[in-house]
């Protein structure tokens, strides 16, 4: 009895110390902030002087050539690259848009390969996901760009199963063997929030550049959630399976292959989903390591400013996003049925048949007509200059540039530029404190003790104004999406058909590669730091919405019927029953829009920005290897500080509600 | 309806069985702990440490010091409310779960000594079992199902659809066959079940409750369905329930558990009649006594009575028109041809009417 009582006080007696620390720090911050702006504070407490900063860059570089040179790892992934990497690479190029290699056949019709994903999605999904599979790579033949779409895929059809395959052999690994869970947990964590330029310039230096350190930075970043998928699933499979395997006999090796990874087939399928989704969004990125493809002529169409063309690839790029999501969705719910006995066997495969009946129609038929083979430039129906034309002129109305001269003008002059100075007035020292008060009065002591180290890392890191401007970015476009979401997201959430709806919208919107949320930005604000708000602001806000509906959508519904007769108006309901019910899952949805935003101010770095993002964008240029991981590890530090304090937090909450 | 258990009444008379064979299933002492170093807790615990106390210093215990034989051809029913560690006991029996302390033979050999390979041998040999939410592959058919022990043991192809196909028509689901487990209903998925257990022609089954997540009017009828293939098989079965009534009806004995502990490990009859703690009462207290308990528990040796035997293996429910209607004051009983003593009319009669 004694040890219970205990227990019960001491998490309370914890929260309760650190909040009264947060409180301190957050007043000392205060106070040191005061002395600054009073002319008194020492100088060191402001900003760390240069001598003080250890020149981390020169330290990781001496690690990056002992280990690349001394240690021989770079015979060994130029090898891979050049070797077994090259050859399936040049494979799937020859067979998608005829590369003149192994196996030396013509490119395969881009009839057929519509005709093939048209029946698939008819076997996956019915007459919807057909029209949209078809349709879209009837779209990208139609509009003269088969060839750089088939640029892009062809990378994606290597690195999709290399990181599925590397992702199931890690999780079923980590779910097997604990230390290499536990050795796997904080790098997949620091993975998962390295910006993608920290993937590039290494895998360049590696892998050579062009599609192979494309491919093996899109495994890359694609492997840590079919890893956590898989463990996921694993250890969900229900222990009166496994023990019925058990019973039956099975060695171990027959428990995994027959027992473990069936059962656990859906999560492993969402991981395959994630992993297809992952590898489109950043073969499009590579784009800025040279890879040729759709993402490539994207930047440069964004480049030169030429909108109707960027727009048309931006709709291929969406398209494809769909499809590949939509299919896969539907593959992991379509489930094994039945056929009655003696059915014959035409019958039984028939999808098979039909599709590659088409497959072979197509691809004879494309002999004899070159149409349907291959689409010349000419031939296109490509309306790039017409709706440049269209969008320039729509642009250049009075009210259309009154508005957005408007927007932009308020968003500078008024909320950006203001905050941002004074973030950066702020000084380091009182920062860190802020921040760690913060984690404290969020997450309580680990996070708090994290945030500390981690903000502090990135002080001595010496990029810190740089930083600032990062977390500034983040900051104001995720305030700006919660203030615009929320309301949305409540708002929708009042009825289950319009629930449904963003659900939806917002379901799509997240197979979006991130590149895609700048050509409307760009289209809208120029290539100015309005649009970079802009773009971080609509990618962050789908998160947000998304959990936000969610979450009140899940409140039981005994709990709202037990609010309604107890006489609750609408916004009494809202405010002391669906919200605090909800507040953890959106918690979840803040912290992953904070997560997206990271992930998006550092692509916008591409318009021009003075953050982290521009000098690693730099970096790409060189060889630069050890500043390249230093800016990277501090978006990480900093993205990694929110995510701990804020996830720490909505686990307590969870488990103080009874979920 | 009850033929296999008959050899058990008419032995067990004087209360304890009486087997010429050694047992099949032997545990001594059997100690199982959950928590994080059992065996060492195990090793310094002072004897006689109740659950509670166990639980208070951070341990579960799910087999408390359990001693029990299972004989061959018998049905022994393990009845316990949830927690009462009778699922964790036929886990040990089938080494599903480690032993913490004791030791378990199954046909004399020590499970707990065995390497993995024989371990895996001795299941896909002699063992079959049932389980409550019936533990089926989701992505095979029906007739893949019940194959699939066979496929673990390297059985080829012809050989096991064969087998798996007597099996499934044996649990009554031929046409079946191609179906997947979530295309059939939750009765014709324990069949499934059933049938997979079943497949290797065990020597031992196992049925972890097996009807409990079955809605009433299919549990009986399953049970019924479990009585026939019993009657036709006669394995060494091992059936863990919560349900009294269905312990009552199907077990020649019936161990009862609470807090990892045997309470009373004895025939339906004596469980009635003899309750030997004050839990095993209350469970007792609302049965009909009268269904369960047979002539032959009620005869005395010693006493005789006068003109017609009645059967020993009728339930004094089955004879209570005549008990009712006669008049002698001893029944003389009578198993096969031979009397095995009377019983005392007023005592039956005091059965019937539940007024013990």
């Amino acid at each position: 009895m004694a040890s219970v009582t205990t227990n019960a006080v001491s998490p309370a007696t914890n929260q309760l110390t650190a909040s009264t620390i947060a409180i301190w720090f957050g007043c000392l911050a205060v106070l040191l902030t005061a002395l600054q702006y009073a002319g008194i504070l020492p100088s060191w407490l402001h900003r760390l002087p240069e001598s003080w900063i250890p020149p981390f860059a020169l330290w990781l570089d001496a690690a990056f050539n002992f280990i690349r040179t001394d240690l021989g790892l770079e015979k060994l992934t130029r090898w891979f690259a050049e070797g077994p990497l090259q050859f399936m690479l040049d494979t799937t190029a020859n067979l998608l848009y005829g590369k003149r290699r192994w196996p030396n056949f013509e490119q395969i019709p881009w009839s057929a390969i519509a005709a093939a994903a048209t029946v698939l999605g008819y076997y996956l999904g019915g007459w919807r996901l057909a029209a949209l599979a078809g349709g879209t790579f009837v779209w990208t033949a139609l509009i003269g760009q088969w060839t750089i779409a088939m640029e892009t895929m062809s990378v994606l059809m290597v690195a999709a199963p290399l990181a599925f395959v590397v992702g199931l052999g890690l999780g079923i690994a980590a779910w097997k063997y604990a230390w290499v869970d536990r050795a796997i947990k904080p790098i997949l964590s620091v993975l998962q929030t390295l910006p993608f330029f920290t993937y590039l310039l290494p895998a360049v230096i590696f892998f050579k550049v062009g599609p192979t350190a494309g491919a093996v930075a899109t495994i890359i970043y694609a492997i840590p959630p079919m890893i956590l998928m898989t463990t996921l699933g694993l250890k969900k499979v229900s222990p009166e399976v496994v023990e019925a395997g058990k019973m039956s006999g099975c060695s171990r090796w027959q428990m995994l292959r027959h027992v473990y990874v069936p059962a656990a087939r859906t999560e492993i399928l969402v991981g395959v989903n994630q992993v297809i989704m992952l590898c489109l969004a950043m073969v499009v990125l590579t784009a800025f390591i040279g890879m040729p493809g759709l993402g490539a002529k994207l930047l440069a169409m964004m480049g030169s400013f030429k909108l109707g063309r960027s727009f048309e690839i931006g709709v291929t790029i969406v398209l494809l996003a769909v499809t590949l999501d939509r299919l896969s969705k539907a593959w992991v719910v379509k489930l094994p049925e039945h056929f009655e006995k003696g059915t014959p066997w035409w019958k039984r495969h028939k999808y098979l048949l039909v599709g590659v009946g088409a497959f072979a129609f197509f691809t004879v038929l494309g002999i004899f007509v070159e149409w349907f083979s291959e689409i010349g430039r000419r031939q296109s129906w490509s309306q790039g200059k017409e709706i440049d034309t269209a969008i320039k002129t729509f642009l250049a109305f009075d009210i259309v540039q009154g508005t957005t001269e408007k927007i932009r003008y308020v968003l500078n002059v008024w909320i950006l530029n203001p905050f941002r100075d004074f973030l950066l007035s702020i000084p380091t020292s009182a920062f860190i404190l802020l921040v760690v008060a913060g984690a404290l009065a969020l997450g309580g002591r680990k996070p708090g003790i994290y945030a500390a180290v981690f903000f502090g890392l990135v002080a001595l890191t010496g990029w810190w104004d740089r930083s600032v401007i990062t977390l500034y970015s983040v900051i104001s476009a995720v305030i700006l999406a919660t203030l615009i979401g929320l309301p949305i997201a409540i708002l929708a959430a009042r009825s289950e058909k319009w629930s449904k709806r963003t659900l939806l919208v917002c379901d799509t919107a997240q197979t979006f590669p991130s590149f895609i949320y700048l050509i409307p930005a760009i289209m809208l604000f120029g290539i100015t730091a309005t649009s970079v708000v802009m773009s971080i602001l609509v990618f962050a806000m789908v998160p947000l919405v998304r959990y936000t509906v969610e979450g009140l959508r899940g409140v039981p519904p005994e709990m709202t019927e037990a609010a309604d007769m107890s006489g609750a108006t609408r916004l009494q309901k809202l405010w002391n029953v669906q919200l605090p019910l909800a507040l953890p899952t959106m918690a979840v949805g803040f912290n992953q829009a904070i997560m997206f935003a990271f992930f998006m101010v550092i692509i916008a770095a591409f318009i021009g920005t003075q953050d982290l993002g521009q000098e690693l964008q730099k970096t790409l240029a060189g060889t630069d290897l050890g500043k390249n991981f230093v800016l990277g590890i501090c978006v990480s530090l900093m993205a990694l500080t929110f995510d701990m304090a804020i996830m720490t937090w909505a686990e307590k909450k969870k488990r103080a509600l009874g979920f | 309806m009850y033929s296999p258990r008959q050899n058990f009444h008419q032995t067990e008379t004087a209360g304890h069985i009486m087997t010429t064979d050694a047992p099949v299933i032997s545990c001594k002492n059997v100690w199982k702990i959950f928590g994080n170093d059992p065996e060492g807790y195990l090793a310094k615990m002072p004897a006689g440490r109740s659950y509670d106390e166990i639980r208070a210093d951070g341990y579960i215990a799910g087999a408390k010091d359990v001693s029990l034989d299972v004989s061959k051809g018998e049905m022994l029913v393990i009845m316990g409310l949830s927690g009462s560690g009778k699922s964790t006991l036929v886990r040990c029996f089938s080494r599903l779960h480690d032993i913490t302390g004791g030791t378990i033979e199954v046909d004399g050999q020590d499970i707990m000594e065995l390497p993995e390979k024989d371990l895996i041998d001795l299941r896909r040999n002699k063992m079959g079992m049932v389980f409550q939410s019936f533990g089926l592959l989701p992505h095979r058919t029906v007739l893949d199902n019940v194959a699939f022990p066979l496929e673990m043991r390297g059985q080829d192809r012809h050989t096991r659809r064969a087998r798996a196909l007597e099996v499934i028509k044996l649990v009554g689901l031929e046409g079946r066959e191609d179906y997947f487990p979530r295309e059939l209903s939750g009765g014709q998925q324990q069949r499934v079940g059933i049938a997979r257990s079943l497949a290797i022609e065990p020597d031992i089954w196992f049925l972890d409750e097996p009807f409990s997540a079955l809605d009433p009017l299919i549990r009986r009828e399953m049970q019924d369905e479990f009585l026939r293939l019993q009657e036709m098989l006669g394995k060494t079965i091992v059936f863990i329930t919560h349900d009294f009534d269905e312990a009552l009806r199907l077990a020649d004995r019936i161990a009862i558990m609470k807090d990892g502990v045997i309470e009373q490990c004895d025939t339906p009859d004596q469980i009635v009649m003899n309750p030997a703690t004050e839990y095993v009462r209350k469970f007792t207290e609302d049965i009909d006594k009268s269904r369960v308990v047979h002539a032959s528990v009620l005869a005395k040796a010693d006493q005789t009575g006068e003109g017609d035997a009645v059967s020993a293996r009728a339930t004094i429910h089955d004879l209570a028109a005549r008990l009712v209607a006669e008049t002698r004051e001893f029944i003389p009983v009578q198993d096969g041809e031979q009397v095995i003593g009377a019983m005392s009319r007023q005592e039956a009669l005091r059965v019937l009417v539940g007024a013990d």
